[in-house]
């Protein structure tokens, strides 16, 4: 009877996201930014409630901190939603899909001649009647649907890639577009709202008894919370209606940046529906995709149970490779030696093993860091 | 192209297989990896999920030609369900950001609802149609949504020249 610690799949996921809470929470990897907008925004709030809410409470309406308060929870869930989610991240392909696309794109090719550069990894695909190309990521192995791009600092391809934002700590993407779009959108209005009540308070005890000096910090805190909400009320404010303005275009930070729909060369953005209010909806009100990754699943090292994917259960009878033979008899899977999903391509894929070397040699999941092992075990079984 | 011997029931029953495997236990069991065929996505109408039904001509001596379109064609079906942007998506949409997206840890998106059904139709496809054949359908979700990948298996026993032979056409295509 063998107990281990059950790996869950986010542990091996490639790609430099950090993982917390088991892989439930998701983020980029420089978070130190994002603490600094935590920082802000709860310091600023907790100020503004702290020092004006009472007064304002009392001189004009107790509904003031209520909806300062709901507010300010609205905004830290679209926040924490923002960071702390999957952006739509697309796994890597597996070997024996990227064998599969290599084997397309050769096709494609044709024969290179020696010396020569080969032609760029390009497919064309008709979109709504537009020709969009779809590039080939060499990190991910995979052509990049349309939308999507690879972010270098997350090291992943993303679906409907927006931009990465160091705010928030995290790539803004196809899954976690509408919370930040509503991140940006409330905190706009929760800085107009802090930023207006502050002004409101100044002038109130402006035209109270001037004499009635407050001994605490309450004047100080209301600079400070001025300062604050100016300076963030002009880039909150800009990027919500920059992003606005991207939502009714049905456009994405990455196209605008690049533009590749400014209408040069006539080619219209092709995702578009032409209709500011079915562009809204189908961003803002699109059902809520589900994560491809599956980060909880639970890695089976042992191949005892059969899991869904066929790659386990066919590997356990693998005639013509002893080595894994040996190795799945005995339970433990030593480090170092192949998963299953290296032993296939050497068996039935005699013919499209040309293109593979083992410098591609890059298992998407490893369970065994060692990438040499996989590809010694490949020759073995020719 | 003869096999292992089989029931003769089993093989009066499905004409295009030369190795007729029971069911997926034995498939599992008894059978060896011998190609992957990959389906790709269909983007001709945007970015949904749709994957194309254009036969490949590996699976040419393992299935007949309209129950592969059939499985996709439903397949394309249930991801449109899923992804149809109208009455129900808006209710929830506006559903969840009232309740800040915490009513998704109650209920279950209709999305999800919707891969649910598609993983049981696939397990459903695998059982009756596709492991008869030796063949085997991984569900999309488990490639990313990116392709549908479809295991064509040999039947140990049987020589390998066969499947040699689908895998040899497939490199020239």
């Amino acid at each position: 009877m063998i107990t281990r610690k059950v790996t869950r799949k986010w542990e091996k996921l490639p790609g430099k996201n950090t993982f917390c809470c088991d892989g439930r929470v998701m983020m980029g990897r420089q978070k130190g930014v994002f603490y600094l907008t935590l920082f802000l925004i709860v310091g600023t709030c907790s100020l503004f409630f702290a020092f004006e809410c009472p007064y304002l409470a009392v001189h004009l309406s107790p509904a003031i901190p209520v909806f300062a308060v709901l507010l300010f929870v609205f905004v830290m869930a679209m926040l924490l939603r923002t960071s702390f989610s999957d952006p739509g991240v697309l796994p890597r392909a597996l070997q024996e899909e990227a064998n599969f696309i290599e084997m397309e794109i050769e096709a494609a090719n044709g024969n290179v001649m020696a010396g020569q550069r080969p032609p760029p990894r390009i497919k064309n695909v008709q979109i709504n009647n537009q020709i969009v190309k779809l590039k080939y990521c060499y990190t991910c192995k995979i052509f990049r649907p349309p939308r999507a791009s690879h972010c270098s600092i997350c090291d992943n391809c993303v679906d409907r890639f927006d931009h990465h934002c160091p705010w928030v700590g995290n790539c803004v993407g196809k899954r976690n577009y509408r919370y930040f779009y509503l991140f940006t959108l409330s905190l706009s209005l929760l800085t107009i709202y802090i930023f207006t009540f502050n002004i409101v308070h100044v002038v109130l005890r402006e035209y109270r008894n001037i004499f009635e000096h407050v001994v605490s910090l309450t004047p100080h805190c209301t600079v400070l919370e001025v300062l604050v909400c100016f300076f963030t009320l002009w880039s909150v404010v800009g990027l919500t209606g920059f992003h606005t303005y991207l939502i009714s275009l049905n456009q994405t930070t990455n196209e605008d940046i690049k533009g590749s729909w400014s209408g040069k060369n006539r080619v219209q953005n092709p995702y578009s529906h032409k209709n500011i209010i079915k562009n809204c909806c189908e961003v803002l009100c699109s059902p809520t995709y589900p994560s491809v990754l599956d980060r909880r699943g639970v890695m089976l090292e042992d191949l005892s149970s059969p899991t869904s994917s066929d790659a386990s259960a066919a590997s356990t009878h693998k005639s013509s490779n002893p080595v894994s033979q040996t190795t799945k008899s005995s339970a433990p899977l030593i480090p170092n030696e192949h998963t299953p999903d290296e032993a296939k391509p050497g068996i039935g894929a005699g013919t499209q093993k040309s293109t593979s070397s083992p410098k591609e040699e890059k298992p998407p999941s490893p369970t065994s860091p060692n990438a040499v092992a996989p590809a010694v075990i490949k020759e073995s079984s020719h | 192209m003869s096999s292992a011997p089989r029931t003769a029931t089993e093989r009066t029953k499905l004409p295009y297989c030369h190795e007729s495997f029971h069911n997926l236990q034995e498939l599992r069991h008894s059978a060896s990896l011998a190609n992957k065929v990959f389906i790709q996505r269909d983007y001709t109408d945007g970015t949904i999920c749709k994957f194309q039904t254009k036969f490949p001509s590996e699976l040419d001596s393992r299935i007949e030609r309209t129950l592969f379109e059939d499985t996709v064609k439903m397949l394309n079906n249930y991801y449109a369900e899923a992804e149809k942007i109208g009455g129900q998506s808006y209710i929830e949409g506006c559903l969840a950001c009232l309740t800040v997206y915490l009513v998704f840890l109650c209920i279950e998106t209709r999305y999800e609802k919707v891969l649910k059904k598609i993983s049981r139709y696939i397990q459903e496809q695998n059982e009756k149609v596709y492991a008869p054949r030796g063949l085997l359908i991984t569900d999309p979700i488990e490639r990313g949504m990116r392709v549908i990948e479809i295991s064509v298996y040999e039947d140990r026993g049987s020589s390998g020249s066969s499947s040699g032979s689908s895998t040899t056409s497939s490199s020239g295509r």
